[in-house]
């Protein structure tokens, strides 16, 4: 029993770490966090990142640890550490049936528990053709995203902003739903998030079938009471031939053994632990099809290429579009750590294959010149590093880093269109010299009196695409002066003008 | 029973052992361990060494560049820098022309690789002159053929739609039918080329530019709203894809710059018929003259200026032109050069 409250301990203190690492993800507290750290040492991101991106980020080499323990004790994270796992724990058991028969019933393997290990095969796959897609259902960037968007906003909104101000996230009441919804499904089934659909612990299940040390009934103790399956949380089938693979360490059946017949140890009898998965060749060769398929229609389907969005503004340091989509998995960390709240997920403008990807919505929040938050959380180096000096080319790095351009629209500024004063724009411009500038005129207004306006004008070479003017600017629902994509250094094609030379 | 008296001692301590054991569940044996053991060992050992090998600071990287060849040959002393036939015939001009240049076996070895590049911009009929004339297309890839090039490849990435255009201009047929392979530019096919430029720095280069061994200009003479004049050295917006119309914002240091870059084994300029104005793309047969010239030469700067002359203009009014001379392109000045006139 006593291993059961170590477990507790532990789910407790992970999903409180990761609590604290999620709210300290913001401009007055970040500094020194590894805020990112939940995502670094996920074995899911590290490899699916790299078989799309080729290269394992330094971030996620933390993953390499957990690989590691897993093939030597099995699927202990599932069980012990994921904070998204200790919530469906906790909805479980908020939703226990009463009758122990009942609850054995309902913590029994089925079958359809084999379909995470074939949405594992059609995501890795579709990792190889490039795509980052795993985030959609990895748990860890699953639960980073909810918090973003929807938690940590419903929260501090409700409580007049008290943490970080005011947030909105675009249409994240989906990403609400979704998340309601893999919560509320524990009160049909015990984490029945991670025995049906995460894909990390399918990845876990299958290195756990290495596994040295494994949990095994005692024979001569047991008087097959079946009160070890009560509380599976795997439905890993502990009172018959241990299915390992789905066995999350959590030791309730070692809790519930009324004969204390349940121990973890080294390679116990073969024919008391199971390493089989029931999975059949043609399930899994139509999921590496799915996987296959989905690429190219995901990205013929969308319309986002090859012209981008103009909304389509990704933040500084992002890597080309073809190369951020291998590794952005969505998690929105970069839209939490943004001090302005304008990163934004996406819904449209990166085509289905990058819904929730971040982009920046000016209106909501510009990029700060001198910040590069964003790319310093990324875990996957969808935004690469980035340092101040480089985001703002000063030498050796001589281009700034721009993410779009600004555009005035005369028939909504009021110097041009209602011959009325105003210098918001300009005045916010952050770059030196200013891109946004002036040109006096003057002008004879509706009564025939002459005056003299100062009418803003962008130069593009000096543009860096904050966003700061639009934000900022009077016209208050859609901006005199709003920033699109193009001129951003990241895309050799993505420009207007020929400085830089790219073709 | 002892053990000491019983002469069957394997065979009744293993009786006696699955009597012990009966209804147990067997155990590993030594050797399903150490093989249980050494795989997971493996398996680590593989995902630290996997790691380590793909372990990666910084995401970002600079695309690889390739540079382009040089495709000039060199020319025995007192060789004819320039031929211009005049005649009726095109194809009889320029025969003539490659003649007197020493014949195309000087430029062109058998087994090599050939890109012919014709300005194939437009969906335009041959009378309409938007396009190089396809009959002398075809007589150079026939040569070429001859000679015994292992690839003649005819190509141009083109303004409009490049299956019409190729198909409308007459080239691809009879560019086929001389022996050539047509490769049309799709979206993909292009590599990055480091520039180094004035303007531009990087292109994306149509691959059989990259690929060839000679590369023969064949550019048309005629009216561009923009640089006035496109004769040889604008006629190399056509190996370039990307996002390529941001160079008429540079139009003059960007044609010298990619003049820069292409170092092509001939160039031969046709002014058989010329379109004088509301090119570079036409439509009028009003505004084609017929000159039923053929220049051929190894200097683009110098056939360029004496081409400017179908045109009404002097080369000093063509401002691409003064900055290919400062490029080191060429010269302007054509009659200074060894000159052929047929």
């Amino acid at each position: 029993m006593r291993y059961l409250w170590l477990r507790r301990v532990y789910q407790a203190t992970f999903l409180a770490l990761f609590l604290f690492l999620v709210g300290v993800t913001t401009i007055s507290f970040i500094s020194g966090y590894p805020v990112e750290w939940f995502l670094g040492f996920d074995p899911l991101v590290a490899i699916a990142t790299a078989l799309a991106g080729h290269t394992l980020f330094v971030t996620l080499a933390w993953s390499l640890p957990l690989i590691v323990l897993t093939l030597v004790m099995g699927r202990f994270f599932c069980g012990w550490i994921c904070p998204m796992g200790t919530l469906h724990h906790f909805f479980g058991w908020v939703g226990k049936l009463r009758r122990v028969p009942d609850r054995v019933k309902l913590n029994a393997p089925r079958p359809a528990y084999t379909l995470k290990y074939y949405l594992l095969v059609g995501f890795l796959v579709a990792a190889v053709c490039g795509s980052a897609q795993i985030g959609l259902l990895d748990p860890i960037a699953f639960i980073w995203r909810a918090f973003t968007t929807v938690v940590m906003p419903a929260a501090d909104n409700t409580a007049y902003g008290v943490y970080q101000g005011t947030r909105h996230f675009s249409f994240g009441g989906v990403i609400a739903i979704l998340f309601i919804a893999a919560l509320a499904m524990n009160l049909w089934i015990p984490r029945l998030y991670c025995r049906l659909l995460c894909p990390l612990g399918a990845l876990l299940g299958l290195l756990s079938r290495f596994a040295l040390f494994r949990l095994q009934k005692d024979p001569d103790k047991c008087k097959d009471c079946n009160a070890c399956g009560a509380d599976c949380q795997g439905a890993a089938e502990p009172h018959g031939t241990l299915r390992v693979s789905e066995c999350m360490l959590c030791l309730n059946c070692q809790g519930r053994c009324p004969r204390d017949g349940i121990r973890y140890g080294f390679l116990p009898s073969p024919e008391l632990t199971t390493d089989r998965l029931d999975l059949t060749r043609r399930r899994t060769l139509t999921a590496a099809l799915g996987g296959l398929l989905a690429v190219p229609l995901l990205r013929a389907g969308s319309g986002s290429e090859p012209r981008p969005s103009p909304l389509r503004i990704r933040p500084p340091g992002a890597l080309d579009e073809p190369d951020f989509l291998a590794r952005c998995i969505k998690c929105g960390v970069c839209m939490k750590a943004c001090p302005t709240g304008g990163l934004q997920p996406t819904l449209t403008e990166a085509g289905l294959e990058g819904l929730w990807t971040p982009i920046l919505v000016p209106r909501l929040g510009y990029c700060e010149n001198l910040c590069v938050l964003c790319s310093a959380v990324c875990p996957t180096g969808a935004i690469a590093p980035l340092t101040v000096l480089k985001k703002v080319g000063k030498p050796p790095h001589q281009e700034p880093v721009r993410i779009g351009s600004a555009f005035i629209d005369r028939g909504r500024c009021l110097p041009w269109a209602m011959d009325t004063a105003c210098i918001v724009c300009e005045e916010v411009c952050p770059t030196s010299p200013k891109a946004v500038y002036f040109k006096l005129e003057t002008v004879v207004t509706r009564d025939g009196s002459s005056k003299t306006l100062k009418r803003p004008f962008v130069d593009l070479d000096r543009c860096v695409g904050c966003g700061v003017c639009e934000n900022h600017c009077p016209v208050y629902d859609e901006a005199a002066i709003r920033v699109t994509s193009v001129g951003e250094s990241r895309s050799a094609k993505n420009r207007i003008m020929l400085t830089g030379g790219r073709v | 029973m002892t053990r000491k008296n019983n002469p069957d001692l394997p065979l009744a301590d293993a009786l006696q052992r699955a009597a012990d054991n009966a209804g147990k569940p067997r155990a590993y044996t030594r050797r399903e361990i150490t093989s249980k053991i050494a795989q997971t060992s493996v398996a680590a050992l593989a995902t630290l060494g996997l790691g380590t090998w793909l372990y990666d600071r910084e995401t970002a990287r600079a695309e690889p560049l390739i540079k382009m060849r040089d495709h000039r040959i060199a020319r025995p002393a007192g060789a004819v820098d320039m031929a211009i036939a005049r005649g009726p015939d095109a194809v009889e001009n320029v025969r003539k022309a490659l003649k007197a240049m020493g014949g195309l076996e000087t430029f062109i070895k058998p087994g090599e690789r050939v890109v012919v590049k014709p300005n194939v911009g437009w969906n335009r009929l041959p009378e309409q002159a938007a396009n190089t004339n396809p009959e002398l297309v075809a007589e150079v890839v026939r040569q070429c053929v001859t000679l015994g090039a292992k690839e003649v490849w005819v190509t141009d990435v083109s303004v409009n739609k490049v299956e019409q255009c190729f198909a409308r201009s007459g080239i691809e047929a009879a560019a086929k039918a001389a022996g050539a392979k047509v490769v049309l530019p799709g979206s993909t096919g292009f590599r990055a080329v480091a520039v180094g430029g004035r303007v531009l720095q990087t292109a994306e280069v149509f691959w059989p530019f990259v690929d060839a061994d000679k590369i023969i200009n064949m550019p048309i003479v005629k009216h561009h709203g923009l640089t006035n004049a496109t004769m040889s050295l604008k006629n190399w917006y056509g190996v370039i894809g990307g996002h390529r119309v941001r160079l008429h914002q540079e139009i003059d240091q960007s044609i010298a710059d990619l003049a820069a870059m292409m170092k092509p084994t001939l160039t031969i300029l046709d002014a058989t018929r010329v379109l004088l104005a509301n090119g570079p793309t036409g439509g009028s047969l009003d505004d084609v003259k017929r000159f039923d010239t053929v220049a051929v030469g190894v200097d683009e700067v110098a056939l360029d200026a004496f081409g400017a002359g179908f045109l009404n203009r002097s080369p000093s009014e063509l401002g691409f032109l003064a900055r290919a001379v400062a490029a080191g392109i060429g010269t302007l000045d054509y009659k200074s050069l060894k000159r052929v006139e047929l």
